[in-house]
């Protein structure tokens, strides 16, 4: 680290981007999924109909059900329906302390009879918590995020002629086309790459900073939900019961003050209770600025509203919009897809960067027999956390589709399955040589992802020829994503199969000189 | 950084290492010790100050991330961290001294 600034920044690029490069690919590749998780759940949930829309229906249906089954909780929340989710999704702290999650169809109002599945919620919830115990998870998915944004200062700097060299493609060069390639993915898609970095550790700054609030507040915890999740402040419960108002007349009140608004999270604290408290969230798609813990906030017994407060001063705008923009809740279709091709191009450039490490330096012992230990452990890595957790993604699709419906703690083993898998390709890694295995879990996946839409349509009946014939974009959108992967792969594989070895190809460029090789 | 593995001095590789435990350890006081310094001087209300602090100090942590590795000695690394720390906790105490 004495040759300069710019080599002891590329330096720091190298290094803090392969240690940390596995983790992040399968952040990035995960939470990019996440940005079609309703469109996911969808196709892990095929029994669930649609209906039409009707918040006021569904919101007296699921207070129907709630009060039939969850009455004496503390905390009752509700999801209603919107376009891109057809259920009404209510959650409560169950007796024994366990969150319940429940899924109502929207036309009974009773439990949907559908398959136990996380669907796309394991993707999302993956892609920050890693399926570590909280708060470990976070602080690690961080620290990866932090790196991520050190790891794209320092590129920034290193790539000095950054927006010169943007122009600058060179295909079928080896070595050369994977820098081209990652430093045009990397440029291109750079603001979403900033954007998306610094967001989640602004999503996580209280769990981050914790000395920040203490030297703030001290001791004052409620004047910390005050301040930042006003809607937090409901009255303890009275113990004395009350009959809970109509959350629907509540609804009409709300459409009243803001017509066209939708419903985002509805919270009913202390239910049946005199002190009860109804909060109507605001939905993330009305607004990019995310506002967790404001509302309207009514009294739960007569109605009547006791405050509105909607995120307003400029800081909160900023975190709240950091937030939003991250989730990218207010998306429509359009931009929605390009939030997915950004995703996809941030863990293309993570992935170029961990190929292009490898190749460099076993480019040096091209000559030698067996390549040194650590490149050997960097290769069997690199395949697993690329192929391997693309392997592991698609059989968790598989898992929901073939596990038998009736089976107890079936969305548990759907996870499990999809961490087998990927510790299967770790162990096919370790054993194979590098090239073979990545043909193999590469063409693997390319079958797999291909074969999704046959799989789907076998099963269950709503293949391609169903979803696209009625319109159901969701359903179709998960089949022709997945087969529209599957040929990529299946191109990459073959470039692969006609690409050979580095050494031989040195000596065909010997002979066979201004010849692509 | 031609071959990482061999050849390398143990003085080199443990610079390494300090340096590594400036950027994480010794960025994480800092900066939150400057979001904390901003909260305090900022005319803002409680919670804003505090979330614009909190803010910075992300951007102020990737900063000392990228000195710890720029400058010249891990001692330089450490001394560029300590000192602003040093300088922030003093200011720090003297307003919270002023307060109360």
């Amino acid at each position: 680290m004495k040759e300069g600034f710019r080599q002891a920044m590329a330096w720091l690029h190298t290094w803090a981007g392969l240690v940390f490069g596995w983790l992040l690919f399968a952040i990035f590749l995960t939470g990019t999924l996440s940005y079609f998780k309703d469109e996911v759940n969808h196709w892990t949930h095929p029994e669930i109909a649609s209906h039409p829309l009707d918040d006021a229906a569904a919101l007296d249906k699921a207070q129907r059900y709630l009060e039939q089954h969850a009455a004496g909780m503390k905390t009752w929340y509700i999801n209603l329906p919107d376009e891109r989710q057809p259920y009404i999704q209510v959650m409560y702290p169950g007796p024994s302390g366990r969150f319940a999650n429940q899924i109502l169809d929207a036309g009974s109002g009773q439990l949907a009879a559908a398959r136990e599945s996380m669907g796309g919620e394991f993707f999302y919830q993956f892609h920050y918590q890693l399926q570590l115990p909280y708060p470990w998870g976070r602080w690690l998915a961080s620290l990866c995020a932090l790196v991520m944004l050190v790891t794209l200062i320092s590129g920034i700097i290193t790539h000095k002629k950054i927006f010169k060299e943007f122009f600058t493609f060179r295909p079928r060069k080896g070595q050369r086309s994977w820098l081209d390639g990652h430093n045009a993915v990397g440029v291109l898609v750079l603001p979403f790459h900033l954007m998306i970095t610094y967001s989640s550790l602004v999503i996580f700054m209280t769990m981050l900073l914790p000395g920040n609030i203490l030297a703030q507040y001290g001791k004052q915890t409620t004047a910390i939900y005050d301040d930042l999740m006003p809607s937090r402040g409901v009255p303890a419960a009275a113990n004395q019961p009350a009959p809970l108002v109509s959350l629907s007349e509540l609804y009409r009140d709300f459409q009243q003050q803001a017509p066209g608004s939708r419903l985002g999270l509805i919270e009913v604290d202390h239910p049946g209770d005199a002190n009860a408290s109804v909060v109507f969230g605001r939905h993330g798609g009305d607004r990019i600025v995310h506002q967790i813990g404001y509302g309207r906030v009514y009294d739960g017994v007569s109605g009547a509203l006791r405050f509105d407060r909607q995120v307003s001063s400029v800081p909160m705008m900023i975190a709240g919009g950091l937030y939003g923009m991250h989730m990218g809740h207010f998306a429509g279709p359009g931009l929605r897809w390009l939030y997915f091709l950004a995703g996809i191009g941030g863990t293309a450039m993570i992935g170029t960067g961990l190929v292009m490490w490898l190749g460099k330096r076993q480019l040096k012992h091209a000559k030698s027999a067996r390549q040194p230990f650590h490149l050997c452990l960097v290769a069997v890595l690199n395949v697993m956390s690329m192929g391997g957790l693309m392997l592991a993604v698609i059989g968790f699709f598989y898992a929901n589709r073939l596990l038998p419906f009736e089976l107890a703690g079936r969305s548990g083993l759907e996870v499990r399955v999809f961490f087998w898998v990927w510790a299967l390709s770790a162990l096919h890694a370790a054993l194979r040589p590098a090239r073979q295995a990545w043909l193999e879990q590469l063409g693997l996946a390319a079958l797999l992802y291909a074969g999704l839409p046959l799989l789907n349509a076998v099963t269950t009946g709503q293949g391609l020829n169903r979803s696209l014939a009625q319109g159901d974009w969701a359903m179709a959108g998960v089949d022709l994503t997945a087969l529209a992967w599957g040929l990529l792969l299946a191109w990459a594989v073959r470039k692969l199969w006609r690409n050979v070895p580095v050494v031989k190809a040195r000596k065909v460029a010997m002979s066979a000189e201004g010849e692509p090789t | 950084m031609k071959s990482a593995t061999v050849g390398l001095p143990v003085v080199y590789r443990l610079g390494v290492c300090s340096r590594i435990v400036a950027a994480a350890l010794g960025g994480y006081v800092l900066a939150s010790l400057t979001g904390i310094s901003l909260a305090a001087l900022v005319p803002l209300a409680r919670g804003e100050a505090m979330i614009s602090g909190m803010m910075l100090s992300f951007l102020v942590y990737v900063v000392a991330v990228l000195w710890c590795f720029a400058c010249h000695s891990a001692w330089r690394a450490w001394l560029g961290l300590l000192v602003p720390s040093l300088v922030l906790a003093a200011v720090n105490g003297v307003l919270l001294w002023g307060h109360s």
